[in-house]
C-alpha cells in the first residue's frame, strides 16, 4: 500500500514539475540569441564585411559560435578587448589578414570623374550613396561609415577613401602631439 | 524659517565643497586703468567663437566693411553674428588657428583695418523701456553677444527662458588668479553694467537679483555698491575669496544654499546667472546699438614689463596684446590663454583675441615653468593622500577618477560622475606629486564623447544596414512574384490557341532550338576544323601516292586514325563516317560511285548539322542545303563515275577527299558568315559556277544569302569536277588543282577584306590570267565586288600555281 502511495505521490509531483517547465519554457522564451547581440552591440557596424561576413550581425553571430574574435578590423584593438571580456576568452592581437589601419575614414566621389555606374550604390551596405544610372553620384558623408566596399566595384577608380579631418568638435586631448610651439 | 534673502543681507553664505587658496596675483593689473583698444595691422575674426554653430558669412573678400557691421549671418539660435571690430577691408577668408586648446585651424575673416574707424549707422535708444522685449531679445542677439566669462553660450537663449526665474544672478567673483578684467569694468563702468542688469530684470523679471563679488574686490565693491545705492531689489553679496566661487554650480551654491543636481541646468531651477562683461555688452548692444566687437582682456604675468587691462578689439592677435605690454619676446617663455587654472597654452603669439578671452598671461620661469624647460615640474606616483578629494568644488574623487582615466574604462569614469567635472584644476594644484589631474580627466572626456559619437553613428548604420537588407528582400520577392505572374500570363495566352498564341509558342520553340544549337555550335566548330587539318594530311599523302603507292597507304592509314579519333567525338557524324571509313579501306576493290555516294551523304549530315544551327532561318537554310547537296551529289556522281572509267579508283578516292576538304572548307567559311561576306561569296560563287558552266542550281543562289554559303561547297565541287576530265591523267595536277581552290577560298575570304590591295595585285599579275578573266568579264563585267572577289580568285590560282610547281618539283624528286 505505500508503495503505491509513494509512486503515486512522486507521479503527481514529477507531472506538476513538468508541467511548471513546459509552463515557463513558453512563458520565458528568450528570442534569438542574447550573446550575438551583446556581440553585436560591441561591434562598430561599419558593415564592411573585412570580416569575411556580410555585416556586423552576422559577424556577432558566428563569434557566438565560436569564429575567431579578432577579425573586426575598423573595431581594432578595444574591441577585440570588449569581446575577449565578453566571451570570457584571452585578448588576440588583430588578425594580420586585416588591415590594422581603422582610423576613420569617409568615402569621397570625385564627381567629375564619376559615369553614373551605381555599382557603388549597390555596394554600399548602408545606402549612403545618391546617384541613378547616368547621373553623378555623391556620398552622404554623415551615414558613411568608411568600409571602403563602394572602392573596388567602381570601374572609372572615382572613388577615394579620405581621412575624416580633426576638427575642434571632435579632436582628442593628446597632450603629446598638441602643436605647441617655443615663441622666441 | 530664514528665507534666503535675510540670510544674505545677514552677511551669512552657504559654503561650496572644497576650494583652494591659489596665489592671487591681482595686484599686477587691478589698480591700473584699462588702456583703450589700439588698432592692429590685422584683425583675425574667427566665425566661430562660442559654443553652438558657425554662421554663414556674408562679405567676400576685397569688400569693404564699416566698424560694427555684420559680417556673418545666424539662421539657428545657437549660432551667433560676428561683426567688423573697425573699418577696413576683407582681404582673406581662410583657415587660421584659433584659441583652442588643440591648436587647430577653423575658418577666420582676416580684416585689413584703413585706421578711419569709421562707425556704421547707430541708432542710439537712451531708454530701452520704450522697447518691446522681443525687440530687446532681436537687438541681443543681432549684437552677437555670447557669454564672456568663459564658456560662450548664446546670450539670447540664455535669457529668452520661459521659465519662472528666482534669481538672476550676476557673476562678478572672478576667482582666478591673475585676472582683473571685470575688476577694472566694474570699477569704470558700473553704471553701464547697472544698465545691463537692467535691461536684464525687465526681460527675465526675476524675484531678486544678486550680484556675487568677491571679498579682494574693494575698489569694485565701492563702485557696484554707488551705482546701486538706490535700487533696493538688487544684493550685493561680498563673498569670501575662494577659488573656484566664480564657478556656476559654486557661486549659485555660495549664494543660495541651492546645490545644481548634475546633469541639470540652472535655469531649471529659476537661476538665470550672467557674467558682468555680458551684462556691459547687452547694455552696449541695447542702448547704444553698439555690437561686441571689443572686451577687456587682463594681459598680466611678470614677464611683462606693464601688465594691465586693455579693451581689445575681438580679433587682435595676442602678440600685438603682449606687446603694448612690453613683452620680452626674446626669452623662452610661453603664452596661456584664460587664467593659469583653466586656461591653455598657445601654440604662438599671432592666436586672435575672442569673445571669451579674459586673460592673456606671460608668466616667467619662477611663476609657472613652461612645458619646454628643465624646470618642468615631472608627474610622479600617486601616494593617496587623498588631498584632491579634499578640495574638490564638485566632490568627486580625483584619484578614483585619475586610475580609471589611465585604465580607460569609461564605464567606471561615468559611474564616478567626471562629467560633473568642472575641470577647475584645484585637485592638481594640491596635488604633492604633481599629476596634472585635469589633463586625464580632460582626455577621457574627450574620448567618452567620441566614443558617444560613434555609437550614435553605429547605431544608424545598424537601422540603416538592416533597412537595407530588408529593402533587398522586398524586391527580390516583388521580382519573383512579377516573373512568376508573367510567366502564367504567357502560358494561358498561349492555352488561348490563337495564331498569336501559335506564334508564340513557336518562338518558344525557335528559343530553346537555338539555346541547344548555340551548345552544339562550339563542339561542331571544333571538330569541323579538326577534319579539314585531317583531310588536308590526307590530301598531302594522296600527292605523293602516284610516286609512292606504299608510302600513300601509310600516310592514308595514319590519316584515317586521326580521322577515326576526330569521329569518335562528334556523334552526329559518326555512322555515315564510319561507313566511308569501311568503305575505304578495301578502297582498290569498291567501286567509285558507292564512295561518292557515301560522301555525299556525309556532306549531307554536315551541311544539316550546320543548317540546324543557323538561327531563324534554320529551316531555310536546311531546306535549300539539302537541295544544294543533292545536286551537287548529282553533279559530282557522273563526273566521278566517268574519273573512274579513265584514271585508276585511287585517283579517284583522291578527287574524293579533296572533294571533302573543300567541302569542309567551304564549310568552316559558311560558318563565319556576316551579311556582307555572304553576299560576295554568293557572288563569287555565282560567278565561279559560271565558269565552270555545271551549277544547276543559280537561281537558288540568288535566293537567299545564306544559302549561298552552302553553295559555296557545291561550287567548289562543282568548279573541281570539271577540271577533273582534263587532268585524268596526272593526279598530281588533279591534286593541284584542288589545293588551288582551297587557296583560291582563303584569299577570296582575305579578298573581301583588302579589296585595294588585291586590285594593285590583280595589276601585276591580270596578263598571265587574261583569258580567264575575259571570260568571267563575258558573264559579269558591270558588278565591281565580284570583280574584287574575282580578282582575288585570280591571285589566289597564280599563288596555287607556284604550290603546284614546287608539290611539281617534290613529284619529281620523289
Amino acid at each position: 500500500m505505500s508503495t503505491i502511495i509513494a509512486i503515486l505521490v512522486l507521479g503527481i509531483l514529477a507531472a506538476l514539475f513538468g508541467a511548471l517547465l513546459g509552463f515557463a519554457s513558453v512563458r520565458f522564451k528568450v528570442q534569438g540569441d542574447p550573446l550575438a547581440e551583446q556581440l553585436d552591440a560591441l561591434l562598430p557596424q561599419t558593415q564592411c564585411g573585412q570580416c569575411g561576413y556580410p555585416g556586423c550581425k552576422p559577424y556577432a553571430e558566428a563569434v557566438a559560435n565560436g569564429e575567431a574574435i579578432n577579425k573586426c578590423a575598423p573595431g581594432g584593438e578595444d574591441t577585440i578587448k570588449k569581446i575577449a571580456e565578453l566571451m570570457g576568452v584571452e585578448v588576440q592581437p588583430l588578425d594580420e589578414n586585416h588591415e590594422a589601419d581603422n582610423s576613420p575614414k569617409v568615402a569621397f566621389i570625385i564627381e567629375e570623374d564619376c559615369i553614373g555606374c551605381t555599382k557603388c550604390i549597390q555596394a554600399c551596405p548602408v545606402d549612403a550613396i545618391i546617384g541613378t544610372t547616368k547621373q553623378m553620384h555623391t556620398i552622404i558623408t554623415d551615414e558613411c561609415t568608411g568600409c571602403d566596399l563602394c572602392v573596388a566595384p567602381c570601374p572609372v577608380d572615382c572613388i577615394e577613401m579620405i581621412s575624416v579631418a580633426t576638427t575642434t568638435q571632435n579632436w582628442q586631448w593628446d597632450l603629446d602631439s598638441i602643436p605647441v610651439v617655443k615663441i622666441d | 524659517m530664514e528665507s534666503v534673502i535675510e540670510r544674505i543681507k545677514r552677511g551669512s553664505f552657504s559654503q561650496f565643497h572644497g576650494g583652494i587658496h591659489p596665489p592671487e596675483q591681482k595686484f599686477l593689473t587691478c589698480s591700473k586703468p584699462i588702456a583703450s583698444a589700439q588698432i592692429p595691422e590685422q584683425l583675425i575674426i574667427p566665425i566661430r567663437q562660442h559654443i553652438g554653430q558657425a554662421g554663414n558669412v556674408i562679405v567676400k573678400v576685397g569688400d569693404k566693411v564699416l566698424k560694427g557691421q555684420i559680417l556673418s549671418d545666424c539662421d539657428s539660435p545657437m549660432s551667433v553674428p560676428i561683426h567688423a571690430p573697425t573699418s577696413g577691408t576683407i582681404t582673406a577668408i581662410k583657415s587660421m588657428a584659433i584659441p583652442h586648446p588643440s591648436g587647430l585651424s577653423e575658418a577666420c575673416i582676416i580684416l585689413t583695418p584703413d585706421d578711419e574707424d569709421t562707425w556704421k549707422q547707430r541708432h542710439i535708444c537712451p531708454d530701452f523701456h520704450l522697447l518691446s522685449k522681443t525687440q530687446i531679445l532681436e537687438k541681443i542677439a543681432n549684437a552677437g553677444i555670447s557669454g564672456m566669462g568663459g564658456a560662450g553660450f548664446p546670450t539670447q537663449v540664455k535669457v529668452s527662458t520661459l521659465t519662472k526665474i528666482n534669481y538672476l544672478i550676476i557673476n562678478a567673483a572672478e576667482c582666478e588668479p591673475y585676472i582683473t578684467a571685470d575688476d577694472l569694468l566694474l570699477q569704470e563702468h558700473s553704471p553701464t553694467i547697472l544698465d545691463g542688469i537692467k535691461i536684464l530684470d525687465h526681460l527675465l523679471t526675476p524675484k531678486n537679483i544678486l550680484i556675487g563679488i568677491e571679498e579682494n574686490k574693494a575698489k569694485a565693491i565701492a563702485a557696484l555698491k554707488k551705482a546701486t545705492a538706490d535700487i533696493d531689489h538688487i544684493d550685493i553679496c561680498v563673498i569670501p575669496t575662494k577659488y573656484p566661487s566664480g564657478g556656476e554650480k559654486q557661486l549659485i551654491q555660495i549664494l543660495t544654499g541651492q546645490e545644481v543636481p548634475s546633469g541639470v541646468l540652472p535655469s531649471s531651477l529659476g537661476i538665470v546667472m550672467q557674467n558682468v562683461a555680458t551684462c556691459f555688452a547687452i547694455a552696449d548692444a541695447v542702448i547704444n546699438d553698439t555690437p561686441l566687437i571689443k572686451r577687456v582682456v587682463t594681459v598680466s604675468g611678470q614677464a611683462l614689463e606693464k601688465p594691465q587691462n586693455i579693451w581689445a578689439l575681438i580679433g587682435t592677435p595676442v602678440g600685438f596684446l603682449t606687446s603694448q605690454c612690453g613683452y620680452n619676446n626674446s626669452q623662452n617663455r610661453h603664452l596661456i590663454m584664460g587664467g593659469p587654472m583653466m586656461g591653455f597654452s598657445l601654440p604662438h603669439d599671432q592666436i586672435p583675441v575672442i569673445k571669451t578671452t579674459n586673460c592673456i598671461l606671460a608668466p616667467s620661469e619662477i611663476e609657472i615653468a613652461s612645458p619646454f624647460s628643465s624646470t618642468s615640474s615631472k608627474e610622479v606616483e600617486c601616494i593617496r593622500c587623498g588631498q584632491c578629494a579634499d578640495v574638490c568644488p564638485a566632490q568627486l574623487l580625483p584619484q578614483e577618477l585619475q586610475w580609471s582615466a589611465k585604465a580607460k574604462d569609461q564605464a567606471q569614469l561615468e559611474k564616478l560622475n567626471l562629467f560633473d567635472c568642472i575641470e577647475c584644476g584645484a585637485c592638481a594644484y594640491v596635488c604633492p606629486s604633481q599629476i596634472p589631474l585635469v589633463h586625464y580627466y580632460r582626455v577621457a572626456k574627450a574620448e567618452i564623447r567620441q566614443q558617444k559619437l560613434l555609437d550614435i553613428k553605429a547605431e544608424k548604420a545598424k537601422v540603416r544596414f538592416e533597412a537595407r537588407k530588408q529593402r533587398l528582400e522586398r524586391e527580390k520577392v516583388a521580382r519573383v512574384e512579377k516573373h512568376k505572374k508573367a510567366a502564367e500570363a504567357r502560358k494561358a495566352r498561349m492555352n488561348t490557341g490563337t495564331s498569336a498564341a501559335k506564334s508564340e509558342k513557336s518562338a518558344v520553340a525557335d528559343a530553346l532550338a537555338r539555346v541547344k544549337a548555340k551548345k552544339a555550335q562550339a563542339s561542331i566548330k571544333q571538330n569541323t576544323a579538326e577534319i579539314s587539318i585531317t583531310s588536308t594530311l590526307e590530301m598531302t599523302a594522296e600527292s605523293v601516292a602516284p610516286a609512292d603507292d606504299s608510302k600513300s597507304q601509310v600516310a592514308n592509314a595514319i590519316a584515317r586514325a586521326k580521322a577515326k579519333k576526330i569521329v569518335q567525338k562528334n556523334q552526329a557524324q559518326i555512322e555515315s563516317l564510319d561507313t566511308l571509313q569501311n568503305n575505304e579501306s578495301p578502297s582498290s576493290s569498291q567501286a567509285a560511285p558507292v564512295v561518292i555516294d557515301k560522301k555525299a551523304k556525309l556532306d549531307l549530315a554536315i551541311t544539316k548539322k550546320t543548317a540546324n544551327e543557323n538561327t531563324p532561318q534554320a529551316e531555310t537554310i536546311s531546306d535549300s542545303a539539302n537541295a544544294q547537296v543533292d545536286a551537287t551529289t548529282k553533279v559530282v556522281s557522273p563526273e566521278v563515275v566517268n574519273l573512274a572509267s579513265v584514271s585508276d579508283e585511287k585517283a579517284t578516292q583522291a578527287l574524293n577527299k579533296k572533294a571533302k576538304v573543300a567541302a569542309a572548307i567551304a564549310k568552316a567559311k559558311a560558318k563565319a558568315k556576316t551579311k556582307t561576306t555572304a553576299s560576295l561569296a554568293a557572288e563569287t560563287a555565282f560567278d565561279s559556277s559560271q565558269l565552270s558552266t555545271t551549277s544547276p542550281n543559280i537561281d537558288v543562289m540568288q535566293d537567299s544569302n545564306t544559302a549561298a554559303q552552302v553553295k559555296n561547297v557545291a561550287e567548289a565541287i562543282a568548279k573541281k569536277t570539271p577540271s577533273g576530265p582534263q587532268m585524268v591523267s596526272n593526279i598530281d595536277t588533279a591534286d593541284r588543282d584542288q589545293k588551288t581552290k582551297i587557296a583560291a577560298a582563303a584569299e577570296k575570304a582575305k579578298a573581301k577584306e583588302l579589296p585595294l590591295k588585291s586590285q594593285q595585285i590583280s595589276n601585276s599579275t591580270s596578263s598571265s590570267i587574261k583569258s580567264e578573266q575575259d571570260s568571267m568579264r563575258a558573264t559579269q563585267a558591270d558588278i565591281a565586288a565580284i570583280k574584287k572577289a574575282h580578282v582575288a580568285a585570280v591571285v589566289a590560282k597564280a599563288k596555287a600555281k607556284k604550290l603546284a610547281a614546287s608539290s611539281n618539283k617534290l613529284t619529281t624528286s620523289e
